[in-house]
C-alpha cells in the first residue's frame, strides 16, 4: 500500500494563531513539520484517511533566536539550521554534535528539533544533549501557553504529555551556567550515520577548585522507554574525586536506574556494557 | 494551484498537494533523472537540491515546496556539456549500474558548489545518506575529490561563497 494523497484531509495553516485554532477545531489532526518521519510512514500507506496539519508555512517558527542566557529554538528550525549556527556550535557543542550524526546530511535539512521531540523515539539523538542542558519546550494551544521541562515531555515510547491540540512552538536551551571541565556527546550505532542509536549519551562534569566533582549531569538514550538522567550517579559523583572506586561505584549505579530491551538494532547486556563503559571514560581522568 | 520553481523555470502543480515532489518530477514535469529507490529516506536515490540544500524528494509532499527553488539532476549538465562533477564522475568510473548517482551527484553538487574540502573523510560523511550497492564507494570519493580540486583550479574564488550542504 502507498501513500494515497486523495485519502486525507490536509490543513495548512499560513501562521501560529491559525494552525493553533485548525488544531482545537481538529485534534485528530497529525502535526506535520519537516516529515522525515512522518512521511516515511505515509510513503508505507499507514497515514492514508489521516487529517493532515501542515505547519511548514509558519514562518515566525523557523528562527533561531539567541536569549541572554541561551537560544530558543523555534518549532521549524532544522537539524542542519542548528548545527551550523555559531551559538549553538560554541555554546551547546554537545547539541551540535547530535545534530550532526541524525541521518544524514538530507535528514538533517528537513528534520526539526521539536518534530523530533513530539516524536518521542526513545533513540532522539539529540535528547541526551538536551537532558543535560536542561531544555525547556514551549507550547501553545487553544487554552494558551505552558513550558514544560524537557524530560516531562515524554510519556513512554513515541507517546509524550503534550495535550490534544497542544504544539511545540519553540524549544529553549540555556547555556551552561560556567564552562564546563568535561562535555562529552556519543552514539553508538552500527554506522557512523544514519543509523539509530544502540545507545547514545551526553555528558557535563563541573569540578571544584580543589579537584571534586562539583555537579555531574550524564544522560542515556536507547536505554529506557523515554531519554534517562541518572539522578544517582549524578549525586553519588558530586562531592567525589573520580578516583577508580568512585567511578566503579558510579557505573554500577547506572544499571538502577535504565532498561535496555533486545530489539533489532542491539540487545540489553551490549547496550548495558557499552554505557557503562561511556559514563567510565568520561569520568577517568587521563593523563 | 501551487508554484515553485524546477531547475530555474517557473512550473505549477495541477495534481493533490500532497502528491509527493518526487512523484510530481518524474510524472508530471517528466524530470525522470530523479530515481526512487527505498521511499524511506535511507537510500538517497531520490535526493534533489532544495533551495539550495541536500533533501530527499521522497519524504517531501509538494504542497511544502510552494514558491521554494527545487534543482534536479537534469539541472547539471547535458551530454554535450557536461558540468565538472558530471566530467570527474565519468573519468573516475563513479558509477555502475547508475540507480544512485543521480543522488551521488546533488549531493556533491551543493558541496562542490558551495566550496567543501577535497577531504576524502569529509566527503564520505557528507555522502553517508547516500548508498551505493555496486562501486565500494571509492571511486566516487575520488570522483567528488577531483571535481572540488578542477573547480577549485577554474574559479579560485569558488571556495569564498557561503557553505551550504
Amino acid at each position: 500500500m502507498r501513500g494515497a494523497p486523495e485519502t486525507i484531509s490536509l490543513i495548512r495553516p499560513r501562521s501560529a494563531a491559525e494552525a493553533v485554532r485548525a488544531f482545537a477545531r481538529r485534534p485528530e489532526a497529525v502535526p506535520l513539520a519537516g516529515g522525515t518521519d512522518f512521511m516515511v510512514g505515509w510513503n508505507a500507506g499507514v497515514w492514508n484517511h489521516a487529517v493532515v496539519l501542515d505547519l511548514s508555512q509558519i514562518r515566525e517558527w523557523t528562527a533561531i533566536k539567541p536569549l541572554r542566557r541561551g537560544v530558543r529554538v523555534g518549532a521549524l528550525a532544522t537539524h542542519g539550521r542548528l548545527l551550523r549556527h555559531p551559538l549553538v556550535r560554541g555554546r551547546l557543542p554537545l547539541l551540535a554534535q547530535a545534530c550532526a550524526v541524525i541521518g544524514g546530511v538530507a535528514i538533517q535539512n528537513r528534520g526539526t528539533l521539536a518534530g523530533n521531540i513530539a516524536n518521542a523515539s526513545p533513540a532522539g539523538d539529540t535528547f541526551p544533549p538536551l537532558a543535560v542542558y536542561e531544555a525547556l519546550v514551549h507550547t501553545v494551544s487553544a487554552r494558551g501557553r505552558r513550558t514544560v521541562r524537557f524530560l516531562e515531555v515524554f510519556a513512554g515510547v513515541k507517546k509524550t504529555w503534550l495535550e490534544p491540540s497542544e504544539l511545540i512552538e519553540a524549544v529553549e536551551v540555556p547555556f551552561p551556567r560556567r564552562p564546563p571541565a568535561r562535555q562529552m556527546f556519543r552514539k553508538v550505532g552500527t554506522r557512523a550515520a544514519q543509523a539509530l542509536s544502540k545507545t547514545v549519551a551526553a555528558g557535563l562534569l563541573w569540578r571544584t577548585r580543589d579537584g571534586r566533582v562539583e555537579e555531574l549531569r550524564f544522560a542515556l538514550g536507547s536505554m529506557a522507554p523515554t531519554v534517562r538522567r541518572l539522578p544517582k550517579v549524578e549525586a553519588f559523583v558530586a562531592g567525589r574525586k573520580t578516583t577508580p572506586a568512585v567511578v566503579e561505584q558510579a557505573c554500577r549505579l547506572l544499571d538502577e536506574e535504565v532498561s535496555p530491551i533486545d530489539d533489532v538494532r542491539s540487545t540489553a547486556e551490549y547496550r548495558m556494557h557499552v554505557s557503562r563503559n561511556l559514563l567510565r571514560s568520561f569520568l577517568v581522568e587521563r593523563a | 494551484m501551487l508554484r515553485l520553481t524546477v531547475n530555474g523555470k517557473g512550473r505549477s502543480v495541477k495534481g493533490h498537494p500532497f502528491k509527493r515532489l518526487l512523484d510530481v518530477l518524474r510524472e508530471d514535469f517528466g524530470l525522470t533523472g530523479t530515481k526512487e529507490g527505498c521511499g524511506e529516506g535511507e537510500c538517497g536515490a531520490c535526493t534533489v537540491l532544495l533551495d539550495g540544500e541536500v533533501a530527499n524528494s521522497c519524504l517531501i509532499p509538494v504542497c511544502q515546496v510552494a514558491g521554494r527553488r527545487v534543482e534536479t539532476v537534469e539541472s547539471l549538465g547535458t551530454p554535450e556539456r557536461l558540468s565538472v562533477l558530471q566530467r570527474a564522475f565519468l573519468a573516475d568510473g563513479a558509477a555502475q549500474c547508475g540507480i544512485c548517482t543521480p543522488g551521488m551527484l546533488m549531493t556533491s553538487w551543493a558541496w562542490v558548489r558551495g566550496g567543501g574540502s577535497a577531504d576524502p573523510a569529509a566527503i564520505r560523511d557528507l555522502l553517508a545518506g547516500n548508498l551505493c550497492r555496486c562501486t565500494g564507494y571509492q571511486h566516487i570519493v575520488d570522483a567528488v575529490a577531483d571535481a572540488v580540486r578542477e573547480r577549485k583550479r577554474a574559479a579560485p574564488r569558488a571556495g569564498r561563497r557561503k557553505r551550504r550542504r
